[in-house]
């Protein structure tokens, strides 16, 4: 659902500002200026179910708010202590680059392009996104790969419109596109029973099969058919933050495979293996090494919970989007998400 | 022949020339081509409104906490009652809105002074709002004074920050422009040539591209370190905008006063400023008001494009609401309740412009 005309400005405005000077900025000690501050400056969207939204109480919630949650309570030891910043597709890095924000947590693909020439670096995946279908349930199908000469309901100028025809050419299928202006006018039309399929990013499926007028008769098929891997960036040149956010996220994976959660955090503490010691502070200071104390990632699963916890909350099947782990499970689970051991 | 000497005593006029069927024989029914116009309107009326009042009442779930409580048949109050503290106050912490409701209802008694006739000591009260009270409102909003508490203004949003930006728009807007029209009109190449200039910049350029500048530009613009807050930044571009608008509606009314009149007061050896704060601009901007009225109503209908940089204001706090997954699909209910609330605001304006025309009203409309 990313279009690419809207990129393309985005890497104008983005690589005009680099040019203006705002690499000098990058060599600022992030660290630092976040504890003056009292609160880590983190930018989120304007509003993506399950990754970041305001809800009921106006506290924000999703698991890019989690990633800012997490930061805050590496450096701070409260995961309160977040300013959040709603910034647009378009702004995002631009606001990154000045030093609006300190980390830009707002479902961000990473891309080469992004990685490289926009002096950002991305510290690691927190959800990877791709590109999914989601059929009637009456249908009986259970693959992606059963689509031959489907109806396909999908959003013009999208990269999903040339991905999911690149993935019928390469299988070898043929399908039938029936191409709508905007995402509601999509759903309409699967609705209206214009096509068996609808197709946008995964995580965009699910808040969009919540808002049918039965849910429960569609299905979203288990194929990811692109490479959307979304995660948290920081500016280039200040590689000890880059570190602090980069680890705030593998400690709370680390803690999902050694089964530590917040609720049993307490009790892990007296924990015999020497993983989950080194991982609370209780065996050697690896938070020393970033500036930050022994306790840092103890903290991050006290207050924020580990991975696992935290996806299940805001996306998962605890939270009404319901969207299978899939590829986001551990490796140890048959997923893709991995983290290196704290040593 | 007799001769009746008390009075017939007055009638009631026949049932067929006045009330309520007189006036829909006259209005509605007065012949075969106008009472066939009237039953095709009475009909186009119920197809739309029956399935709307179906929609927004009948059918409509008001009570309840979560998206559960909804019959999904009609219309889900229950969003918007659950969401409403927050499209009021956006993301302003809740132990502290008693601070927002002290200056609402400030604002609300200094307005309802000004705009009450019989009242006293308008001048003062006048002075107060335009001085006093915006330093009132700023403390109490943002704190840090006092021992209120700092509240950031990311956390300023919903109609409290739409009143913030339009009225600050509003007052700040029609002095500018004032003096932006009458510099337009001066002798003095300099200043004119600068107000031209000024104007002719700031109305050309659309309103979203001055913001997205001042959101995404002018940080790249400024030293290390140093950043200016977002709200001031989009405060500052609608001021300036706004400004180019009005100089020009007031510009209009200026040209409308014969040159007599100033010709007049200098002829009394009154000085520029006495001429045009005594003769000239009273006339002019008692002229201008539907003009003026006419510029407040689109700004304030123009705040809603702050959305785009990121800020909730009414309208944005009421997308981010719907991207909340607990509450997906309630998209209408939020878009008709945001509609609403423009309106009323509206309105009042309108209605409020049109009450202070009638009572300028001194002769000059023909």
């Amino acid at each position: 659902m990313r279009s690419d005309n809207k990129n393309k400005l985005v890497l104008l405005t983005s690589a005009a500002a680099l040019t203006l000077g705002a690499a000098s900025l990058a060599s600022a000690q992030t660290l630092e200026a976040t504890r003056d501050r009292g609160a880590v400056q983190c930018g989120v969207s304007d509003g993506l179910p399950g990754f970041s939204a305001p809800d009921d109480t106006g506290e924000w919630r999703g698991i890019d708010v989690d990633v800012c949650r997490a930061v805050a309570a590496a450096v701070f030891g409260d995961a309160e202590a977040v300013r959040y910043i709603s910034l647009n597709a378009v702004e995002r890095f631009t606001a990154l680059q000045s030093g609006e924000v300190d980390v830009l947590s707002r479902n961000t693909t990473w891309t080469t392009t992004r990685d490289t020439t926009l002096g950002l670096n991305f510290t690691g995946v927190t959800f990877y996104d791709g590109i999914g279908f989601m059929v009637n349930r009456d249908l009986g199908l259970s693959s992606a790969e059963e689509l031959d000469g489907a109806a396909i309901c999908v959003q013009s100028g999208t990269t999903t419109e040339l991905n999911v025809a690149d993935y019928f050419r390469a299988n070898d299928m043929a399908f039938d596109p029936i191409v709508f202006d905007t995402s509601e006018q999509t759903v309409g039309g699967y609705e209206a029973g214009r096509c068996d399929v609808l197709t946008s990013d995964t995580s965009q499926l699910a808040a969009l099969r919540i808002q049918l007028s039965d849910p429960d008769q569609s299905v979203i098929l288990p194929e990811i058919i692109s490479k959307e891997p979304l995660g948290p960036v920081v500016r280039q040149g200040d590689d000890q933050w880059f570190n602090i956010v980069k680890w705030s996220l593998f400690a709370m994976l680390n803690a999902e495979e050694m089964g530590i959660t917040s609720d049993n955090v307490e009790a892990m503490l007296e924990s015999e293996d020497p993983d989950v010691a080194r991982l609370l502070g209780q065996d050697g200071n690896y938070g020393e090494g970033m500036g930050l104390s022994a306790d840092w990632a103890y903290q991050i699963i006290k207050q924020v919970g580990n991975y696992g916890e935290s996806f299940e909350r805001n996306v998962g099947m605890d939270s009404p989007l319901e969207i299978e782990r899939g590829i986001n499970a551990l490796w140890t689970e048959g997923g893709i998400q991995y983290a290196p051991p704290i040593r | 022949m007799t001769i009746r000497h008390e009075m017939i005593p007055e009638r009631p006029a026949p049932i067929r020339t006045v009330g309520p069927i007189a006036w829909l024989r006259a209005n509605l029914f007065s012949g075969p081509v106008n009472t066939l116009f009237t039953l095709v309107g009475l009909y186009l009326l119920y197809v739309l409104l029956a399935p709307t009042i179906q929609w927004a009442f009948i059918n409509a779930d008001w009570v309840g906490t979560s998206r559960d409580d909804c019959s999904r048949e009609g219309a889900c109050w229950v969003f918007v009652n659950a969401r409403l503290g927050q499209f009021i106050y956006g993301l302003y912490p809740g132990s502290e809105i008693w601070r927002v409701n002290t200056v609402f209802a400030s604002f609300a008694a200094l307005i309802a002074w000004l705009a009450i006739p019989r009242l006293p000591a308008k001048r003062w009260v006048a002075i107060a709002t335009l001085l006093a009270f915006p330093v009132f409102a700023y403390v109490m909003l943002y704190g840090g004074y006092f021992g209120l508490r700092v509240v950031e203004t990311h956390r300023w949003g919903g109609l409290m920050l739409t009143l913030i930006l339009a009225v600050v728009g509003m007052v700040a807007a029609l002095p500018i422009g004032i003096l932006l029209a009458l510099g337009r009109r001066s002798q003095m190449p300099i200043v004119k040539s600068f107000c031209v200039v000024f104007i002719e910049f700031w109305r050309g350029v659309p309103l979203i591209t001055i913001l997205f500048m001042a959101s995404v530009m002018l940080p790249l613009f400024m030293p290390t370190g140093v950043s200016v807050d977002r709200l001031l930044r989009a405060l500052i571009g609608i001021t300036l905008f706004q400004s180019a608008y009005m100089a020009e509606v007031i510009r209009g009314g200026l040209q409308a006063i014969p040159r007599g009149q100033e010709e007049a007061a200098a002829a009394l050896g009154m000085n520029y400023w006495m001429r045009m704060g005594l003769i000239v601009l009273p006339q002019a901007l008692k002229m201008m008001i539907p003009g003026i009225v006419n510029t407040f109503i689109s700004l304030f209908k123009d705040t809603t494009l702050v959305m785009i940089i990121g800020l909730f204001d009414l309208l944005g706090i009421v997308q981010a609401a719907l991207s909340d997954s607990r509450w997906l699909g309630f998209a209408l209910e939020g878009y008709v309740f945001a509609a609403f609330m423009f309106w009323v605001f509206c309105f009042s304006m309108s209605r409020y412009s049109q009450y202070l025309e009638r009572k300028l009203h001194t002769g000059h409309k023909r």
